[in-house]
């Protein structure tokens, strides 16, 4: 099984980043996280662009979403909403509406701030986001405040607690694509 | 109650190194967030008629100091507004030191201008010789409303409930050294 990791924030040292490499450690054996961080390639949404063939960012983002089984958002918040290229590259993935690869797609939205809220109003409008184009939303939130201290020197979470709620998302999330395995057996 | 005075006598200052103005309050429900104020200053008096406590904090010393988004907002005008009221200030009405230790301090809070009594309660310890100076502690709590002070910022959260509560435990640790004119009384 394989879950597509999409942090929301494009900086390098992304808080969100080091929060879907943590997930990626806590995955169940048999799945495997890769993460998808080309956020800042993708073009701004532009219909115009729709008339020929996808640009090339997009088409990779779409590719890789289609191969995956699921897909884990990790959001920062600015200003209590979702990032602006985050939002970008989901308008991105919901095309064409009828057929696009998010459709149906399990999702979980996990989201680590630096205040105190951990983006819990982002990760809202990334499930709502999602929801709308289609995705079969994990409702689940993990908000990871006070990033700057929340991992341990390994990269893990360092509060159980949140290690807890973030194997949560992750089972339900490949609980979600095991139930359409079995469906489908 | 009886009380025994006869362990503090004279004027006390505040050892600012290991005294501290801290509050505690939950959010997201469940968790709880902590910070001091770390730079405080305080007098009491002990003299024949009871003792009296008056004190201040900078709320620029805040132990909030990162990131700079998280500091700005808790000093601005959604909670401390710091510009314009750069301290706490406690002014006592009276203060009880029982003789099993225990503390009781009724006065006046002041916080961006609004003064409300409150009543703290915790413990004292009658003076010891400690690295050549004559030290004695105060530890006092209460629990006071934000909202009663114009600290009103809050948040419904995507789920339900507010971000931030309105009980604040206030934690007041003096550690309080003799000052020169109370020592022949």
């Amino acid at each position: 099984m394989r879950v597509l990791g999409i942090p929301g924030s494009v900086r390098q040292d992304s808080h969100n980043r080091k929060l879907l490499r943590a997930a990626a450690a806590a995955l169940p054996s048999g799945v495997e996280l890769e993460l998808w961080e080309r956020l800042a390639a993708l073009p701004h949404f532009d219909e115009d662009l729709e008339a020929g063939p996808a640009p090339d960012s997009v088409q990779q983002m779409r590719d890789a979403i289609a191969a995956a089984d699921a897909v884990l958002i990790a959001t920062p918040e600015y200003n209590a909403g979702i990032p602006g290229v985050l939002k970008n590259a989901l308008d991105w993935a919901s095309r064409p509406f009828a057929a696009h690869p998010l459709r149906d797609k399990p999702v979980a939205v996990v989201g680590a701030s630096t205040g105190l809220f951990g983006a819990v109003w982002a990760q809202a409008e990334v499930r709502r986001v999602a929801a709308h184009i289609g995705a079969d939303v994990v409702e689940r939130e993990l908000p990871l405040g006070l990033a700057d201290g929340a991992f341990d020197a390994g990269g893990a979470l360092s509060d159980p607690a949140q290690a807890e709620a973030l194997a949560a998302v992750l089972d339900e999330l490949v609980g979600r694509v095991r139930e359409r395995v079995a469906e489908t057996a | 109650m009886a009380t025994a005075t006869e362990p503090l006598s004279g004027t006390y200052a505040v050892d600012a190194v290991h005294s501290s103005f801290g509050f505690a309050v939950k959010y997201m429900g469940v968790t709880t967030f902590k910070g001091t104020l770390d730079d405080v200053d305080a007098t009491l008096t002990v003299g024949p008629d009871g003792a009296s406590l008056e004190g201040a904090a900078n709320v620029e010393s805040i132990s909030i100091r990162t990131p700079e988004q998280f500091r700005q907002h808790v000093l601005g005008d959604d909670f401390f507004a710091a510009d314009a009221h750069p301290q706490v200030t406690f002014r006592s009405d009276s203060v009880e030191l029982a003789d099993d230790g225990t503390a009781t301090v009724v006065g006046q809070l002041t916080i961006r201008d609004v003064a409300k009594t409150v009543t703290a309660t915790g413990t004292w310890s009658p003076e010891a010789e400690l690295f050549g100076s004559r030290k004695a502690a105060l530890a006092i709590s209460t629990v006071i409303d934000r909202t009663d002070y114009g600290l009103d910022w809050n948040a419904d959260l995507p789920t339900g409930g507010k971000a931030l509560a309105n009980d604040v435990t206030l934690t007041i640790e003096l550690t309080l050294l003799a000052q020169g004119a109370g020592q022949e009384a």
